[in-house]
């Protein structure tokens, strides 16, 4: 099971939480000015990487906030975590929990 | 090729068995191709297949990165059903499954296809709606289902209980032409098959570069040399995503672990498929006599080819209620898959945005029921350039016009 580090709750157990998908997204500002092609791009094109991978979580059954968090999809080390928004896809930035 | 019959099996007995030869040769690759398919699983190799056999194209190498038939090929739970909702499903599917059915006879190698029924149960009121739609939608388009009330679920399979208080079956599809197969066989016979006509299996041969001018493909890169083609097909099931992102283009796929396990072997009881997805578990028993056990996807993106033990203790746990015999078995291995989800639950054959590449993959956690139609299909498409009339519906493009082929609901489990 993952260990997840909730910013606020600290590590728990990967039961506790709710996966959210790729994070750093955001939805566009003006949907009418996207094609179809940028409009499909932003709802179903994921970047779905082997290696660092930044991501969603919701701790469903703890504080209930989203967070990201910067974890590899080969080993599952996780490599910090931070409150939703701020920019963790430089790992080196990360906020250790 | 040495054609196996039982004659060739006294004849071989004779000679105590030492003179068997290899079931396809082991070539270096050639400087050039004139397709190359990446990925040695059922379905690269079964499109390898058709390739050469339908449409006369004789200088193809399959490229595998481990050996034949180690990935998703040889993990999954090797369940053949063809009951899907949206008629595009149904077509391609029901394909498969028919191709299922004299695919032994064709490859000349025993897949060992066992028609044996799948059972898909509900347990609620909303969940019997949904499954009774989806029957009546494959009676309507020719594929069998019928749907059973829970005496007939206990009669059809006396070993299950019906009337557990926490997951009552109030009802179920039943497609008695649907069963399962061995899942290596499938991997094998293709590669005996397309090997006999002349097709190159390489393995142990990453792919890691591609070599693109002016917009179309020349070749791969491989960590056995760079090799030349026009034309490329991608079969990598959860490594799509990696290729598509060495060749510069974006996939709709999300990789994630999916899990199964086999319990120890013990004798006969359990002669259909029973699958539920409300509970996130299905069965089956293996002719070795061990039950066949699996259960949903890990809910995160992996390529760890192993996923978080909660998930497999729910699988578990929902096959113990409904089958309480089951509790005291052991279970012997379990391992994990990285398998391709699109966003539809729906498989991707369509021409790449690179010149000369295509993709088959998005078959996510239930692909190998699909195999001889998806290769089938699949070689079409690369062949002509035009998609096969059973697969033209698996498109990109369809993410950008919104004609997607929603078959979340007609998933095993729900992912």
């Amino acid at each position: 099971m993952l260990m997840i580090p909730c910013p606020w709750c600290g590590e728990r157990a990967e039961v506790e939480f709710a996966y959210g998908g790729e994070g750093g997204l955001s939805r566009p500002v003006v949907p009418g000015d996207l094609s179809d092609g940028e409009w499909a791009d932003y709802v179903y094109f994921r970047k779905n990487p082997k290696g660092t991978h930044c991501e969603l979580w919701h701790h469903l059954h703890g504080c209930g906030r989203y967070f990201e968090v910067v974890r590899d999809t080969v080993d599952n080390k996780v490599h910090g975590s931070a409150e939703s928004g701020s920019d963790i896809r430089g790992v080196s930035d990360v906020k250790k929990v | 090729m040495q054609r196996y019959s039982a004659f060739s099996l006294v004849r071989h007995a004779l000679s105590e068995h030492k003179h068997w030869r290899r079931a396809w040769r082991s070539p270096a690759p050639k400087p050039r191709y004139d397709a190359i398919i990446v990925g040695g699983g059922g379905h690269g190799l079964g499109t390898a297949y058709y390739l050469a056999r339908h449409h006369n194209l004789k200088n193809i190498a399959v490229l595998e990165r481990g050996w034949i038939g180690g990935g998703n090929t040889g993990r999954n739970t090797t369940i053949i059903r063809s009951n899907y909702l949206q008629e595009e499903s149904q077509g391609l599917y029901e394909l498969a499954r028919k191709m299922w059915e004299t695919l032994s006879q064709e490859l000349n190698y025993n897949v060992m296809f066992s028609p044996r029924g799948v059972l898909n149960l509900c347990h609620d009121e909303h969940e019997l709606k949904g499954l009774r739609r989806r029957v009546f939608a494959n009676q309507a388009r020719g594929v069998r289902g019928e749907f059973l009330t829970p005496r007939e679920v206990k009669q059809f399979c006396p070993p299950m209980r019906v009337d557990c208080p926490r997951l009552p079956v109030v009802g179920a599809s039943l497609q008695r032409n649907a069963g399962t197969a061995r899942h290596d066989a499938v991997a094998w016979g293709y590669a005996r098959a397309a090997d006999r006509l002349g097709v190159d299996i390489i393995e142990n041969c990453t792919v890691n570069g591609f070599d693109i001018r002016d917009g179309a493909v020349r070749g791969v890169r491989t960590t056995r040399g760079d090799i030349a083609a026009p034309k490329v097909a991608l079969v990598p099931a959860g490594h799509a995503g990696v290729l598509a992102n060495l060749a510069g283009f974006r996939l709709p796929i999300e990789s994630r672990p999916l899990q199964a396990l086999v319990s120890e072997p013990v004798k006969p009881c359990l002669d259909t498929v029973v699958m539920s997805g409300a509970i996130h578990g299905y069965v089956s028993q293996s002719d070795k006599g061990e039950l066949v056990i699996g259960g949903g996807a890990d809910s995160y993106n992996g390529y760890s080819q192993r996923g978080s033990p909660h998930v497999l203790a729910g699988s578990i746990a929902a096959v113990c209620h409904l089958f309480p015999q089951f509790r005291r078995l052991r279970m012997l291995r379990s391992w994990g898959g990285v398998v391709d989800i699109a966003p539809d639950a729906s498989a991707i054959l369509s021409a790449a945005p690179v010149g000369g590449i295509y993709v088959n993959c998005g078959w996510g956690t239930g692909g190998f029921k699909a195999t001889p139609g998806s290769a089938f299909a699949f070689a079409h498409l690369v062949a002509k350039g035009e998609p096969h009339l059973k697969g033209r519906a698996f498109t990109l493009a369809r993410f950008a016009t919104g004609r997607l082929i929603d078959e979340h609901s007609a998933a095993a489990v729900a992912h």
